[in-house]
């Protein structure tokens, strides 16, 4: 028997339930009450692309410290679901703890010797408490989260104030779920050994942060960021964000007076008409937008290439999965990425944007549509399942209310009257971006045929070679001109000065933060430059320029950044070095630290403490 | 002599709309289509219908597919912004356009290969939504641009240039349009501007999703014998249910009609639609009726011609989705931003 697992507010719970089962608020109630507490939790889903019978997990990590990433492994697994009993008890770490429904007796081959087991009948508690078959089913879910509660030194008073707000004005649904939670409680007091190894105490390390998922976050910056015109087509895992949009909107863009909307949503019959109806809105002056995943974008191809040509703004958010093909719908991955830079056939290229969580979500969410604009061409918000649909403690957002949208170069009536020339694809100033007018503006001035084939400055139909070449290399230079406006990547220097660099983005933020800790206790110091934006800034390719080596991490298998590190930023392949992670879960602190430590020491390198003695 | 661009130069004498515009001021670039392409009859009407009903040009929005109709839009109106998006989907790009501002008039040019085989889905989304749009297909049941392979709409049976026969069954947009609940569907031909042009104004002012199908002949590839889209097929058999006089809103009706001829529809915009009946039970405003009698006919192999069906008080996508009146695209940060104070609370919601 190993020794049981002794942690306070450092350790990873796993619930193994079977989808359907109303197990996710129950899960989702444990989360929160321990973030009551002030611990810092980071929970996450991890479900089938299925509505009810199959195996669903949901995994908390508790942290003190406040490490949001997934660190991989399970102190405490709570083992609801007999499908995949065996391979959750696989996961638990060695003297670490397994609680499960023992109504049935299991034989003890079933378990193992190097973890702490605890037994509860829930099934039969429920069975003599209740008589009906949903709420045994129900309660069950809400009796182990008493037990738990008892077994991990959680306040139960926590947990009572949090099914008090959800079930604020249902006083019916109140109370039995208060009764069940005590029903846990009081039973795992009094034959359960409370408590366990494992176990919560109060803190402060939550302070003012919120708890809030990406696509939500997402949302809400659409809303503040000015967007009316939202078209989308249901997909995992992005339908939340447009769910989400239309929230917001009925709460806070109802006109008070009329009780209108100041926003218009379209469930799209397909991803090629979400695209249609954005490229419309966009051309014709709203903020437009449309979610998708994977599959969405490469139906949208052929239109994302007319936005570039014609120059029409559009934003896109691809929350992405696991691909190619339908791939894993409810798995996460970064691997979307050439396929957005590059979207469409001919020579084309688009800004990108690597939100890190749910606080960038909102912030990048706002910021595109005035890039959209500004740029007058597609904008990707390249977010994943991973920050999108898991709950995560984020700084709280924040709006500053003298901002003012950037529409960029729109030629008003009183120009065009005041006899300002009109060229549609005319660059006046330098920076590759063109004058454009929202149609219906002058009676005899501003208008002109918008088209995906080739033009004049002028927007006069043109096949001669010179205006095309004309055409694509001022689009060359809008794409320059963009790379001052995209967020800056962010640099994490280490402790002491280091020849080896990592380039990361999106959401292996926070496991990365995490790596570059515990790679510093073991002696190797890794600078790391978190990228925010494609095209990258100079600075990228200064920053690989000045490290021996630099580990590019992310969670695809074609090591898809890095391609456009050397395609785009013109950085020498040689001295980068995949860190890649996409078996669609997220990826952990762990692996990066393991992935890095096992490269330094192949490059024969010296930690930098030893070699010091 | 479509390399020659048009003189702007016109006579002093040729009659203004109120407006004080010429029909002239109504144009667009000379065509680039073959000579005699019905096409060009239907652009020739549009221009008509925005003269006649006293539009700013600069207030409609054409926008098209691809294909020798969807280039169209380069030929009328030449002070609208226009828009040739992509194949298909001129539908989606309107519904967008139309969001954003619903205070422009939209033109939708489409043809067969367009609406009816690569847009059939966003054709048939369009008209259901009920999106505030005048949609045209020119219809000649053939591709031109690609030199002359059979489309959806062509008939079964009917023989391409070549002398092959069409295997596969037809689609007719117009039953199409009346099943997925356009409120205003009509088929016109682009050989008959006399019926034509009052259908485009109707259509025009219908206040939701109108339709008019405009069998109009490929002079090229589809003018045969064995055509069922030929200029003579379409004459033989073209079996009109209505002619269409268009009053606006306020105008005296002065022409004098046989009693018990004519069927005046009163729109909700004030403008009258007098119907000269030529069958006397047809009822433009019984959507299966309709359905029913193209159907009789079709059957027969004469093509149905006219206002088939026309709804008095229309709904469209906005009154739907129960947007604004202002536009969309009008609306700022103090309209849409919710500010920093509600931010905060949002905030603490989530705590």
């Amino acid at each position: 028997m190993a020794q049981p697992i002794e942690a306070i507010n450092d350790f990873v719970v796993k619930f193994a339930n079977v989808n359907g089962s109303g197990s996710a608020s129950a899960n989702a109630l444990f989360a929160k009450a321990i973030l009551r507490m002030g611990v810092p939790v980071s929970p996450r889903n991890i479900f089938p692309s299925n509505i009810q019978g199959l195996p669903t997990w949901y995994e908390v990590r508790v942290s003190e410290k406040g490490y949001l990433g997934r660190r991989g492994g399970v102190d405490l697994m709570v083992a609801m679901n007999p499908q995949t009993w065996s391979e959750d008890l696989a996961e638990i770490e060695p003297g670490g703890y397994l609680f499960y429904d023992s109504t049935k007796p299991l034989p003890k081959s079933r378990f193992r010797d190097d973890i702490n087991v605890i037994g509860m009948p829930l099934t039969a508690i429920c069975n003599d408490t209740y008589t009906d078959p949903r709420q045994r089913q129900l309660f069950k879910n809400i009796i182990y989260v008493g037990a738990l509660s008892a077994l991990l030194d959680i306040d139960p008073g926590v947990i009572a104030e949090l099914i008090g707000e959800q079930y604020k004005g249902k006083e019916a649904l109140l109370k039995p779920n208060v009764h069940a939670l005590q029903l846990g409680r009081d039973y795992a007091r009094a034959k359960l050994a409370c408590p366990i190894g494992l176990r919560v105490k109060r803190a402060s390390a939550v302070g003012d942060k919120i708890f809030i998922d990406g696509n939500n976050a997402a949302a809400l910056g659409c809303v503040y960021g000015g967007a009316t015109v939202a078209a989308w087509y249901p997909i995992t895992p992005s339908s939340s964000m447009a769910e989400a949009f239309q929230r917001h909107c009925r709460r806070f863009r109802h006109d008070p007076e009329s009780s209108k909307g100041r926003y218009a949503i379209i469930q799209a019959e397909d991803e090629l008409a979400s695209i249609g109806i954005v490229i419309g809105a966009g051309w014709n002056g709203s903020r437009a937008f449309t979610c998708t995943s994977g599959p969405g974008i490469s139906l949208m191809q052929e239109f994302i290439g007319l936005a570039y040509f014609a120059e029409i703004p559009a934003v896109l958010f691809d929350v992405q999965r696991g691909g190619p093909s339908t791939g894993m719908p409810t798995r996460t991955q970064q691997s979307d990425l050439l396929a957005c830079a590059y979207a469409s056939h001919g020579d084309t290229k688009h800004p990108l944007l690597f939100p890190e969580d749910p606080k960038e979500s909102f912030e990048f969410a706002a910021l595109s549509f005035d890039l959209a604009d500004r740029l007058q061409t597609p904008v990707f918000v390249m977010l994943d399942l991973d920050i999108g649909m898991n709950e995560r403690l984020a700084s709280p957002l924040t709006w500053d209310d003298s901002r003012r949208y950037d529409r960029g170069k729109v030629m008003t009536r009183e120009d065009l009257e005041a006899g300002k020339e009109f060229g549609r694809y005319l660059d006046v100033d330098g920076d590759g971006i063109p004058f454009r007018t929202y149609p219906g503006t002058h009676p005899t001035r501003g208008a002109y045929f918008t088209r995906g084939t080739t033009k004049d400055r002028y927007a006069r139909y043109s096949e001669a070679g010179p205006d095309y070449v004309d055409n694509m290399e001022r689009l060359l230079k809008k794409f320059e001109t963009a790379k001052a406006m995209l967020p800056q990547p962010l640099l994490t220097p280490a402790k002491y000065p280091a020849r080896f660099g990592a380039i990361y983005y999106g959401s292996t933020g926070p496991a990365m933060q995490e790596a570059l800790e515990t790679l510093a206790e073991r002696g190797i110091y890794v600078n790391a430059l978190r990228v925010r934006g494609f095209p990258f800034q100079d600075e990228v390719a200064e920053f690989v320029r000045s490290h021996t080596k630099v580990f590019v991490v992310e969670q695809n298998r074609d090591a898809q950044l890095k391609t456009l590190l050397v395609n785009d930023a013109g950085v020498n392949p040689a001295s980068l070095i995949p860190i890649l992670h996409y078996d669609g879960t997220p990826i952990t602190a762990r692996f990066i630290t393991e992935a890095v430590a096992e490269r330094v020491r192949r490059l024969n390198v010296q930690p930098l403490r030893k070699a010091a003695q | 002599m479509t390399y020659l661009a048009k003189p702007k130069l016109h006579h002093p004498t040729l009659p203004k709309n109120k407006l004080g515009f010429t029909r002239r001021d109504y144009e667009g670039t000379i065509s680039t289509l073959c000579a005699g392409c019905g096409h060009d009859s239907i652009s020739a009407a549009i221009i008509q219908a925005c003269f006649e009903l006293e539009i700013e040009p600069h207030r409609v929005a054409k926008l098209s597919g691809i294909g020798c109709s969807s280039k169209t839009p380069t030929y009328f109106l030449g002070a609208s912004h226009g828009f040739n998006s992509v194949h298909g989907r001129m539908p989606s790009v309107v519904t967008g356009a139309n969001l954003a501002n619903r205070e422009l008039i939209y033109l939708g040019v489409s043809g067969d290969g367009d609406s009816a085989s690569i847009g059939l889905g966003q054709f048939a989304h369009c008209m259901r939504r009920g999106v505030n749009m005048l949609y045209i297909v020119e219809n000649n049941g053939v591709y031109g641009l690609t030199k002359g392979q059979f489309s959806a709409t062509a008939d079964r049976g009917s023989k391409s240039k070549k002398g092959v026969a069409n295997t596969d069954a037809s689609i007719d947009m117009v039953m199409l349009a009346l099943q997925l609940g356009a409120t205003f569907v009509a088929r016109g031909f682009s050989g008959d501007k006399e019926q034509l042009v009052p259908l485009i104004k109707a259509a025009i002012e219908h206040q939701g999703a109108a339709f008019i199908d405009v069998i109009s002949p490929c002079v090229a590839f589809n003018n045969h014998p064995g055509s069922t889209k030929s200029y003579d097929y379409v004459r033989e058999h073209n079996e009109a249910v209505n002619f269409l006089d268009f009053m606006p809103p306020r105008a005296p009706i002065t022409t004098e009609y046989e009693p018990g001829s004519v069927q005046a529809v009163m729109m909700h915009d004030g403008s009258t639609l007098v119907l000269r009946k030529l069958h006397a039970d047809y009822d433009p405003h019984d959507r299966i009726g309709a359905m029913n009698h193209l159907a009789e006919h079709q059957a027969k192999g004469q093509v149905v011609t006219g206002l088939l069906y026309v709804e008095r008080e229309p709904e469209d996508l906005h009154a739907n989705l129960n947007t604004v009146d202002a536009p969309l695209n009008k609306l700022g940060e103090r309209e849409l931003c919710p500010g920093s104070a509600t931010l905060e609370k949002f905030n603490a919601s989530l705590r």
